[in-house]
This record gives C-alpha cells, structure tokens and sequence, in this order.
C-alpha cells in the first residue's frame, strides 16, 4: 500500500465526514425554518402578533429567556393553554434556543387596533404606577421603553386583546401548580389593577416600537 | 354517469346560468347593484350551497365582503373563482358587498354532513390540537371552537367536503385569497389524508 494510496482513503474520509456534517447542518436549518413558519401560522408572519379566534402574541422583538421560560410553562402546565402545551411539548431544548433567537432578532411595526381614548392614562400607570392601589409603575421592571430584559418580557407592541386577557386572568392561568414560578411576582400587581386601568395600559404598550 | 362528466355537466349549466342572470345587475344611486338571486343561481336558493358552490349562509359577513372584493380585484384566483366569481362580480362596487354580505350572513346555516363519518374524530383532533409534531397548526386557535370563525376568519362548521377540501388543497398549489393570509403557510403541510379528514369533520359541523 503507497503513501499515496492511504492519503487518498484519509481525503475520502475527511470528504465523507464534511459532506455528512453539510448534510446535516443543512436539514437542521430545514427543521428550524419549518417550525418558523409554523409559528408563524399563529403568530404573524413576522413574528408581530395575530388577530385569531383568539388573540395570539407578538413575539417579535421577545425576551428570547422569557419565551424560554414560558414554553417551559406551557410543558408543565404552569401556565395553562391547551394548545400551546402541546406545541411547546414537541420543541428540543436547541430548537426552542434557534427559535428564541430567531424572534428575539424580529422588529415589525406594533400591530395596532388597541382603542386610543386612554392613552394618556396609560402612559401615567406604565411611567408612574398607581401608588394608591400599590401598583408600581410597569416601565421599573419592564424598562421605560417597555422591551423587558432577560425573563421580564417585552411589552412593546403587544396585541391589545392579548395584554388585556393576561392581566385580567393572571392567577387563573399563570402560576399553576405548586413549583416555583416567576410568574408569582406580577400576581399582586395584576390583582391591583382596575379592568379599566388594565385597558389604559395595554393600549399603551401596544403602541410602543 | 361519472362523476367527472357530472361535475363538467353542473359546470356547463352554471355557466350557462350565470351568463343568463348576469343582466339583472342594475344600477341604483351611481352604483351598480346586484340582486341576491344573482347569486343564489348557483349557491342556492337558501343560500346553503351547491355542487361546486360554497354556501354563503351564516357565513361571517366581513369573510364574505372581503372575498367579493377579492374576486372583483381579481387577487382570489383558484380555477373556479376565475370561471364564475370574476365575472359575477365584476360590476359589484363596496355597499352592494356590503349588503350582500349582510344579507347572507342572517340566513341560518345548515351543515352539508357530506363527509366520511369514520374519518370524524381523526378531523376533530387534527381541528382542536393540529400535529406539532409535523409543523400542523390548530385550526380552533383562528376559527374557534365550533369552527364558527370571527371577523373576516370564515365560518367553517358545516361547509361541504367537497369545497373544504378544494380549499385546502389550492392552499398549497400556490392559489391566492387575500394578501397577508396566514393560509398558504398554514396549509402547505398538510397531508392529503389530514385534508380528507378536516374536511369531513368538519361538513358535520352544526
């Protein structure tokens, strides 16, 4: 056997292993492409959010640790929705990351169609809270522009009906169960808020880029 | 007779038909109006759906209005949208839409109940939690729970197997309906085995 003859079984070799590795980066990106497209069925063909049945969230633009925490949520039924248990259910640990980073990187114009009449009210809770109610002001965690950080979620640009729908069912649908949950720390705040005060705000932050 | 030379023969019939009414447009206050039997020529004369034609009654009326604008613009483009909707609407300006839809939309629907009953409970599950696992999204999260739509999102419940099933298929062969539709993405992967089910749970819809 030649020196010659071993080199080119290394190259086949080196050529096998590269072109697998090609292959399979290739139907890795196929994967994630495909479950973006799903998600996007629901969630806006740009990640900005839909007006279904139900409102569905905006994700563009999203915390990438929240929607992290909130599929883990979903998966372990401590935070309630039937569908999203069962979408959530189906994601590795790697797609949820790709996907995360995917939406995180979005920035479509805020869906709008929240009514304008309370704006200026809102604007007052997000900056200043409602001190008498014990309701801190949602820009001290949420950022004063609203785009959250690390597992406080963004808030800018969210669907009216679906920011309206959270806060008014915080403790029926989040935090279920006995684990910990950092879902907890907006309960009281929600409590606090009037249904009207909770319209005020959300059309507000629905209207932040 | 097969079905084919059947359906051909339903075609050539309403062709002939929506030729004949296509003069009853008349023009009222600027606009041309179009007159509901213009439209139940091939829908029914209680709107509940013919043949190839879908029915209109209880549908939700801003779902009707946009898709008569959308065959006016002549952006819904599936074969038979082209061979009858083009023209029927042709001269349909936004208030008769409008009217038309409205009209429609307060007929009570009757469910077409033309699907395959083995195939029910399959649809069901496909219609209330989609396949994650294959990308396919739960139709209730747009159309709700009874398939009863919102907005301009289409009433499904009770609509025939026959059209459900068209529907879904043109989805995937690139078929348009309005711009910004979720539909193409929604559909495309869908299995003809998944389709033959939703459309027949579906047609069961009360």
């Amino acid at each position: 056997m030649s020196s010659l003859g071993s080199c080119l079984t290394i190259r086949a070799a080196i050529l096998a292993v590269s072109l697998s590795a090609g292959l399979s980066a290739a139907s890795r990106a196929d994967e994630v492409q495909a479950k973006l497209d799903y998600c996007k069925t629901c969630h806006g063909l740009s990640g900005q959010g839909y007006r279904g049945y139900f409102p569905m969230p905006r994700l563009a633009g999203q915390q990438q640790e929240y929607l992290q925490s909130q599929l883990r949520a979903f998966v372990e039924r401590r935070r309630v929705n039937p569908i999203m248990a069962n979408v959530a259910h189906a994601l590795s640990p790697s797609m949820v990351a790709a996907l995360a980073s995917h939406f995180r990187h979005l920035d479509p114009r805020p869906i709008g169609g929240a009514p304008s009449r309370s704006l200026a009210a809102g604007k007052r809770i997000f900056d200043e809270g409602l001190p008498e109610a014990n309701v801190p002001a949602c820009s001290a965690c949420h950022g004063s522009d609203g785009r959250g950080q690390n597992e406080i979620p963004r808030l800018a640009g969210q669907l009216y009906e679906y920011t309206v729908g959270q806060l008014t069912g915080w403790s029926r649908v989040r935090g279920q169960g006995t684990s910990v949950d950092t879902s907890a720390v907006m309960a009281p705040t929600a409590h606090n808020m009037s249904r009207s005060q909770i319209e005020a705000v959300a059309a507000y932050v629905s209207t932040l880029p | 007779m097969s079905i084919i030379t059947r359906s051909a023969c339903t075609a050539a019939l309403l062709m002939v038909l929506s030729a004949l009414t296509a003069p009853m447009a008349t023009a009222v206050a600027g606009e041309p109006t179009v007159s509901v039997q213009n439209c139940t020529w091939c829908h029914g004369t209680s709107a509940q759906g013919y043949a190839i034609a879908p029915r209109l009654a209880g549908q939700r009326p801003a779902y009707l209005e946009t898709q008569l604008k959308s065959f006016h613009e002549r952006f819904r483009d599936n074969p038979l949208s082209r061979q009858y909707m083009w023209s029927a609407t042709a001269v349909l300006g936004p208030q008769a839409a409008r009217d038309l839809a409205a009209y429609f939309a307060t007929i009570p629907p009757r469910p077409a109940n033309d699907g395959n009953r083995n195939l029910a409970a399959t649809g069901r599950t496909i219609y209330m939690e989609g396949i994650p696992d294959a990308n396919i999204a739960a139709c209730y999260a747009c159309h709700g729970p009874n398939a009863e739509g919102i907005r301009d999102i289409p009433r499904l419940g009770g609509l025939s197997r026959f059209y459900l099933k068209a529907r879904l298929e043109q989805w995937a062969q690139g078929y348009h309906s309005v711009p910004g539709s979720p539909m193409p993405l929604v559909a495309r992967p869908l299995a003809s085995a998944e389709i033959e089910a939703l459309a027949s749970y579906l047609s069961f819809i009360k």
